[in-house]
This record gives structure tokens, C-alpha cells and sequence, in this order.
């Protein structure tokens, strides 16, 4: 019998995925809550980042792992880094053969532009919805596949959970559909996840509506180990919404765009009023190398830092200026088009000619479903190795914003597309590998174990159904949403984490008695929020815990109880009190904090990383200065 | 300006149900559009009357008018919710679900057929492979900026909306499909295939059904050239059935190496 596979999730890492398995003549069923066409992978705007080497600038793929390494604070295993940088020229000349309108050069060749934490320009871009682009690319990749008979859609469906088998392997999942609120169990050889990052659950964020992370959340209560989520990054430029943040992409200062406040505290007058010299560039003035284009961590605290600290903000608000104003409109349109409609279109301001008032926002998660890799002694990925990007839970893999794997402490812009599609690249072929040695071991699924999956899913939404207490679960998600903003954003403290893990605690209690408020079966949407809500919470949960005790600043997560002294010397390096300081932390804290759902609450382990016994770069301080 | 939104809904618990219309009543928010006011709903689903009523159903994801999920007609025009500002609506607030498209519940729709006619007209570029084959070909400037603009349709359903050739019971693919074969038929690699999509294009529900009216383009919430690209794949389609006609002693075989 042919094996089967199912991929959860339509974004970039899970059409790829479904691509690699087609290309090899797998059938494919592939989830998806929305037409995979509506992905989030479509918010990305700015691009996705390949050292192509087109500028004379000397970029090379060793530079890249460098630079996102170093971005990430070296809390990344280095072989999957290795393999994603070296691959991604060859995934930009994919895409292009695809048919992606990246934006070329008068030549005719690929164009590409700066980006945050790197001095190179190695963003390959179509205007400033590069994310659109790309995923519609693989849509219609897959759609081809989908119309040969090899793939098969299961829209409009959501994940509730992965089915184990006695030996605790994955064999299949049951799932939800969102119209008919049918519960179904799908047999399967090899699962993986795409399903995103969890940023709803900081209420408003860049994020889609559908990132609840509600599948990761419950594939952790389930025994996959969810690895460092303390580390959410907060972009630094997004404009503040009623229903969502939305991202003014990292592109526009890497086209020149400049980040200001009035040097006069409150100024009233408008922002393109202001003379120059009354502008503090703040960015620049501190960081002269990267200027506006250091690494989002960076630029976001020192946005917090000058509004929150001096109140420097613009009016006395939070916010300051993104600046593009200065460059002529006709290459604005061509380059950073998509971002400039979004603010006009909601801001009713024309950023071709005022600056844009902007401020950071929770965008993305490094952290993720643990996954393992095979590398060789060269610390080259090993191909078609059944552990690349498999969970701790066999024949259960994860790729793309809802993976661990890539981006360590930090991510870099325009890294994410390229690791979603990296990931995806490696996961399939993976899959196969694994399904092909366990296939006769193991023989068909037992219909006895799928009845099971079903059963007590078809229980859990019974009792939602009859949930009729007090509480709005909207209402719970919005102070869970409050709280963690408060809580676990651009700057962490331990006595507000402690308030926060009561507080996670009493909103859990909360759900209990939560109102189901439809107990329709066409589109029940509230059913299917209060189950995604208690995922989210126990994600919530987890994010709280791990930042309580990681105690030291890395990357995103930022303590000031415990930052490093700043060196006294130019070259950190040469300051050996400095050095001291900083190996002490890296001793203790270089680790991966690897999350184990109990009962009682999450249990959270650091685990020294697998490829600093042999690393591709010895870790180095991070300085951008 | 009032401290309030009254919005009233058009609901429906699904095809064949009747539908009526809530009205609601919210605090007005600064900087809210009907996705916010929906939310707010959500949070305490009770109409203007007093009566509580179960939270509307509608489709969303991003928010910022790139997924095309949340079209609805608002205010009796077809658009999406995200982008739809309170400040800039007059009051009461209407919102009903598309109606060319078949009602699933309240304001949710199925589109399926939208993306049933990218599968007949092949909108894809047929790659060999995902192996590394090196870069792609060498395109203008100016060609690629043409499609982008043209890639950058969300298969939202508006031009479908809009449109007096789209109905029950008619099989016109719209201006999206039609579209979408001028954006894959101008890629150097998509132009090998290009008769394959132009014969998507003709025969029942093809490029001939679009009667003109030229409303797609001006409800195009991305600003894609409708028009043009449905006059210039009119003009492809006859050239390509000039063509076939002429070259159909060759179609049947005989001519030229076999495959």
C-alpha cells in the first residue's frame, strides 16, 4: 500500500513541504483553516535574503550564517543555519523560475536591497509584498499538483491534535471542519506541522487572525517539546491598530528610511515642519555602522528606550518617525509600494511626503516545536536524513514559524521566508525517508486508533458545546492578550513575570467557566475559539515561564536585572573583564530551554546546544556599534 | 461626531435559511474598522434590543488587505472589512455577505469556484523541478513591474461581485481567471504554455462571456488592469482559434515528430 502523508498548514513551509512530497510522487493531504491561498506567509513584505553576490560587494552564503547567527546570539544549532544560507540562492532561482515578479535591475537580473544585520545587499524582493508573492508561487505550484490528482485540499479544516500510537509514534491527526463542525481522524505515515507562530496570543500583534499557535499549543500538551519560547520578536516598526498592528516593513529603511524624534520633547508641530537639525536620529547617532538597519532586538529597545525612558515620543505619544519622505515617490512606488498603500489606506496620511508615526509590535516567534537534524562531521545537513526537522514525537515533523530551529535569539529580516522554505524543503524529503523504514514495521493504522482520536475529540466539543458559565471567551483572549504584552514583551522583569504566571493561572480558571455563546453546528466560530483558546493559554503560559527563568538578556528577551557591563574597550574582545563576564553567561546560559507540558504547568530544562561540541563559528559578543 | 457605531448585519444560519438583520451597538474606537467593530461584537454579542444573539460568522486572516478573506459588502459596496474605516462610513453601518458566491453563513461565503477556474485555465508556471537548475530567465524591468501588479490579486471575489455576467447558474470565470492567464502567458517560461491557458479562456464561460460592463475594474481593491488584460486575452483567444483552425490537419497527427 502507498504511504500517505499529511501536511498541516498552506503557508510557505507547507507548500513546500507538499511540493517536495508531490515532486517525488507521494500523495499528499494537505489542512488548512483558511484557502491555504490566505496564509500569513502573505503579511511578509520586505523579501527573503540570499548571498546571490550580484553588487560586487563580496556577499558570500559563510557570511550570511554569520550574520544570522550572530543575529540570533548564537542560540541556533549551526548546521541547519549552514544548510539554510547555502541553499538560499538556489531557493531565490527557484522562486524566479516560478514566476515570482521579483523586482529586477536594468540588466534583467534579480535586484537586491539592504536589510536589518547585515551590511550586504542580499534581499531578493517583488515591491513590498514579497511574503504574497512567494506564497502564491507555491500555491500555484501546488495547484498543479492538486489538479494532477497527488494532492488533495482539506480547507477550512483545523488540526485538533496528532493521534499516538502505543509506542507514542504519530500515525495520523484528527481534525475539525470549520462549516460542517465535523470531526474526522486522518490516517497518516508521516505528519508535519506548519502551522505558524502564536502571535494572537498577545491579543494584537502583526500576526494574521489565524496565528493562535492553538496547533502547537496542544501538540506541547500532547508530549512534543516546545523550545525556547521566551524569544517573540518585537519588529520595531508597525503601525498601532484597534484590531491588529501592521507591519511597515524592515525594508523601508533598508531603501534609506530614517528613524527620528523631534530633539524639542513634545513638539507640535508636524513631523515634515521640523528643520533638520532638530531631528534626533537616534539609530544613527548611536549605531553609525548599521544606523537604521541594526537588528529588530536592538531597534526596538531602543525605541522603548526613548519613548518610555526620556518620553521623547512624537506628541507624547508612543511613537516615533519612519522617514522615507525624502526619497523621490517614483521609487518609493516601485520598491516599497505595498507598505506605502497599507499607511495611506489606514492612516489616511501619504508617507511619500510626512513621515510615518510608528512603534514596535510583536511579530514573530523564534522559538518553536523542538526539532532534531542529522549533520556530518563537516557540518554539512545530511539529504533525506529522517531526522531533519522531526519532533521529538516520531513521524511527527514541524516546519516554519512554528519550528524552533533557525533564527536562535533573534531573527533576522527577510531570514524567515528563507527558513520557511528551507525547512520545507528538508522536512518532505525527511518524511519520506522515515515512512519508507517504519511502513512495514509498523503496518496500516488500526482503524480501533483513529475511532479513538475521533471519539475524544467528538467529546471535547460536546463539552464545549455545553459551556454556559459567565465568561466571553473573547473577552478571556483580550486580557490574556493585555497581560502578555505587559508581561513578556521588548522588556521583561522577574517581579511582573510573577504577577503574570499568577495571573495565566486565574485566566485558566476563567475558561472553566467560560460561555460557549453558539451551539449552532454551520460555522460555530465561538467553539472553535474556546478550544483554540486554551491552547493559546497554555502557549501563554509557557512563554511566561521560560522568560521567569531565563535570567540573563539575549537577543529578544531582555532583562535589564541582568545585562552584561558594557565593554570598555572598541573591540569587545579586548576587554578581559568584559570577557569573563560574558563567558560566565554563555556557560550557563548558551542553552536551548526545551518546554514539557505537566499538568501542573510547563517544566522548562536548558539544554546545551548539540553543535557547539563542533561549531561551524565559536560564539562572539553581539555588538552592532 | 457620535460616540457610538450602529452596524446592522445580514444573517443567515446558512443556505435555505431565512435571513434577517441584527443591528449593534458599539463604543466607537479611535482608528476602528468593521473588523474591530466585529470584534467588539464578539465581546458582547447582544443587538441594539437587548437580545443576545450568537457572535456573526465572517472570514478574516490578515488584516491588511492582502489575503483577501473579510469581502463583504459594506454598506451595500463590495470590499474588504480590514480596510474599511468607521470614520470614513456613513451610519447605520450595513453589513451583508457576498451574493454572487454561495452563502455558507452570515457573512461567509464559498469561493471555491475562483479557485476551480485558476485550475481550468492552468495558472501556474510548469517548472521542471525544485533541483537546483540555476537562475531563471533574464525579464525587463517594465515587464515584470506589469506582473506584479497583475500577481497581486488576492482572489478576493470583487470583480466576480460586481459583475452582470456573473449569476447563479452561469459559468463565467470572471475577470480574476482571466487575468491571472495574461500574468502566467507574459513569464518567458509561462509563454511555452500559453495556447494551453488561452483554450481555458475559450468556450463555455470563457473570455467571450464578459459583456463589457468594465465594473471589475473600478471594484479591484488592488488596482489590477482588468480591462486591459480581458481585451488582450479576447484578442489571444482568436488569434489562438485563427491558429488552431489553420494548423488542424497537423493537430491530428502526421506532421512534425511525434509527442
Amino acid at each position: 500500500m502507498a504511504e500517505r502523508y499529511i501536511v498541516v498548514g498552506g503557508g510557505l513551509a507547507g507548500l513546500m513541504t507538499v511540493i517536495k512530497l508531490a515532486e517525488a510522487g507521494k500523495h499528499v493531504d494537505v489542512f488548512s483553516i483558511v484557502p491555504v491561498k490566505r496564509s500569513h506567509s502573505v503579511c511578509a513584505q520586505g523579501g527573503i535574503n540570499g548571498a546571490v553576490n550580484t553588487k560586487g560587494e563580496g556577499d558570500h552564503p559563510d557570511i550570511h550564517v554569520k550574520d544570522t547567527l550572530k543575529g540570533g546570539d548564537f542560540l541556533a544549532e549551526q548546521p541547519p543555519v549552514k544548510g539554510m544560507c547555502y541553499a538560499a540562492p538556489q531557493i531565490i532561482y527557484l522562486l524566479d523560475r516560478m514566476g515570482v515578479p521579483f523586482n529586477r535591475t536594468s540588466e534583467g537580473l534579480l535586484d537586491f536591497r539592504r536589510f536589518g544585520g547585515t551590511l550586504h545587499h542580499r534581499t531578493a524582493f517583488a515591491g513590498a509584498s514579497t511574503g504574497q508573492q512567494l506564497l502564491y508561487a507555491l500555491d500555484e505550484q501546488v495547484r498543479r499538483y492538486e489538479h494532477d490528482g497527488l494532492v488533495r485540499k482539506y480547507e477550512y479544516w483545523e488540526y485538533l491534535s496528532f493521534i499516538k500510537d502505543e509506542q507514542g509514534a504519530c500515525r495520523g491527526i484528527a481534525a475539525l471542519e470549520l462549516r460542517t463542525m465535523e470531526i474526522e481522524a486522518f490516517a497518516a505515515d508521516a505528519v508535519c506541522l506548519a502551522t505558524g507562530g502564536p502571535g494572537i496570543v498577545y491579543g494584537r500583534s502583526t500576526n494574521s487572525t489565524i496565528n493562535t499557535g492553538s496547533a502547537n499549543g496542544r501538540s506541547y500538551m500532547d508530549g512534543a517539546i516546545y523550545a525556547n519560547a521566551e524569544f517573540v520578536q518585537v519588529h520595531p516598526t508597525a503601525i498601532p491598530g484597534e484590531d491588529k498592528h501592521r507591519l511597515m516593513s524592515e525594508s523601508a529603511r533598508g531603501e534609506g528610511g530614517r528613524v527620528w524624534v523631534p530633539k524639542q520633547k513634545g513638539d507640535k508641530r508636524r513631523g515634515k515642519d521640523i528643520p533638520e537639525n532638530e531631528r534626533w536620529y537616534f539609530l544613527e547617532e548611536k549605531y553609525p555602522r548599521y544606523g537604521n538597519l541594526v537588528p529588530r532586538d536592538v531597534g526596538s529597545r531602543e525605541i522603548f528606550a526613548v519613548v518610555k525612558d526620556l518620553g521623547m515620543g512624537v506628541e507624547g505619544q508612543d511613537a516615533v518617525y519612519l522617514d522615507v519622505s525624502h526619497i523621490p515617490a517614483a521609487i518609493l512606488d516601485r520598491k516599497l509600494g505595498g507598505i506605502m498603500e497599507i499607511y495611506e489606506k489606514f492612516q489616511g496620511v501619504d508617507p511619500r511626503h510626512e513621515p510615518m508615526k510608528i512603534f514596535p509590535a510583536v511579530h514573530y516567534s523564534m522559538g518553536g516545536l523542538w526539532c532534531d537534524y542529522e549533520a556530518d562531521a563537516k557540518n554539512d545537513m545530511v539529504p533525506g536524513s529522517p531526522r531533519q526537522q522531526r519532533t521529538n514525537i516520531p513521524g511527527l515533523y514541524a516546519a516554519g514559524e512554528c519550528d524552533y530551529a533557525y533564527h536562535g535569539a533573534n531573527r533576522l529580516g527577510a531570514n524567515s521566508l528563507l527558513s520557511c522554505i528551507y525547512a520545507g524543503m528538508i522536512a518532505g524529503p525527511a518524511m519520506i525517508s522515515y515512512a519508507r523504514n517504519n511502513m512495514k514495521a509498523k503496518g496500516d493504522v488500526p482503524g480501533s486508533l483513529l475511532a479513538a482520536g475521533k471519539k475524544q475529540w467528538d467529546e471535547r466539543f460536546n463539552a464545549i458545546y455545553r459551556m454556559s458559565g459567565p465568561e466571553n471567551p473573547y473577552v478571556i483572549g483580550q486580557q490574556m492578550g493585555d497581560l502578555m504584552i505587559k508581561s513578556a514583551t521588548v522588556v521583561k522583569s522577574n517581579a511582573q513575570l510573577d504577577v503574570a504566571l499568577g495571573e495565566i493561572q486565574r485566566l485558566k480558571e476563567s475558561w472553566k467557566r467560560c460561555n460557549v455563546l453558539d451551539t449552532g453546528r454551520t460555522v460555530n466560530q465561538s467553539a472553535a475559539y474556546v478550544n483554540q483558546l486554551w491552547n493559546m493559554l497554555e502557549i501563554a503560559h509557557l512563554i511566561l515561564k521560560a522568560s521567569r527563568l531565563r535570567d540573563e538578556s539575549r537577543g529578544s528577551h531582555y532583562k535589564p536585572e541582568f545585562v552584561l557591563p558594557k565593554p570598555k574597550t572598541a573591540k569587545p574582545t579586548d576587554d578581559a573583564e568584559f570577557m569573563a563576564a560574558w563567558k560566565a553567561r554563555n556557560d550557563r546560559w548558551l542553552r536551548n530551554s526545551m518546554g514539557t507540558w505537566t499538568p501542573e504547568g510547563p517544566r522548562v530544562e536548558f539544554q546545551e546546544l548539540q553543535s557547539l561540541k563542533n561549531p561551524i563559528l565559536a560564539p562572539e559578543p553581539r555588538h552592532y556599534d | 461626531m457620535s460616540d457610538k457605531v450602529i452596524v446592522r448585519i445580514e444573517r443567515s444560519d446558512g443556505p435555505g435559511h431565512p435571513s434577517r438583520w441584527e443591528e449593534f451597538q458599539v463604543d466607537r474606537r479611535p482608528n476602528a474598522n468593521v473588523i474591530s467593530v466585529l470584534m467588539q461584537i464578539q465581546r458582547n454579542p447582544v443587538t441594539t434590543e437587548g437580545k443576545t444573539t450568537t457572535p456573526p460568522a465572517w472570514d478574516a486572516a490578515c488584516l491588511e488587505e492582502v489575503c483577501g478573506s473579510c469581502t463583504m459588502l459594506i454598506n451595500g459596496k463590495v470590499r474588504q472589512a480590514c480596510s474599511a474605516l468607521i470614520d470614513k462610513l456613513s451610519q447605520p453601518v450595513t453589513l451583508q455577505p457576498m451574493k454572487k458566491f454561495p452563502l455558507v453563513r452570515d457573512l461567509t461565503v464559498d469561493r471555491q469556484k475562483m479557485f476551480d477556474a485558476l485550475k481550468r485555465v492552468r495558472a501556474w508556471v510548469p517548472i521542471d523541478g525544485t533541483y537546483d537548475l540555476g537562475p531563471g530567465p533574464k525579464q525587463s524591468p517594465e515587464v515584470t513591474e506589469l506582473r506584479y501588479v497583475l500577481s497581486t490579486c488576492m482572489t478576493c471575489g470583487c470583480c466576480l461581485e460586481v459583475c452582470p455576467q456573473v449569476a447563479p447558474g452561469t459559468a463565467f470565470l470572471g475577470a480574476a481567471a482571466i487575468s491571472q492567464v495574461r500574468l502566467f502567458n507574459s513569464h518567458p517560461t509561462g509563454a511555452m504554455n500559453a495556447s494551453e491557458r488561452l483554450h481555458g479562456l475559450m468556450g463555455e464561460g470563457g473570455v467571450a462571456d464578459c459583456g463589457k460592463a468594465a465594473n471589475c475594474v473600478d471594484a479591484c481593491p488592488k488596482g489590477i488592469p482588468l480591462t486591459s488584460s480581458i481585451a488582450d486575452m479576447a484578442r489571444e483567444t482568436t488569434k489562438q482559434a485563427l491558429k488552431d483552425w489553420f494548423l488542424r490537419d497537423e493537430r491530428k497527427g502526421g506532421a512534425g515528430p511525434a509527442g
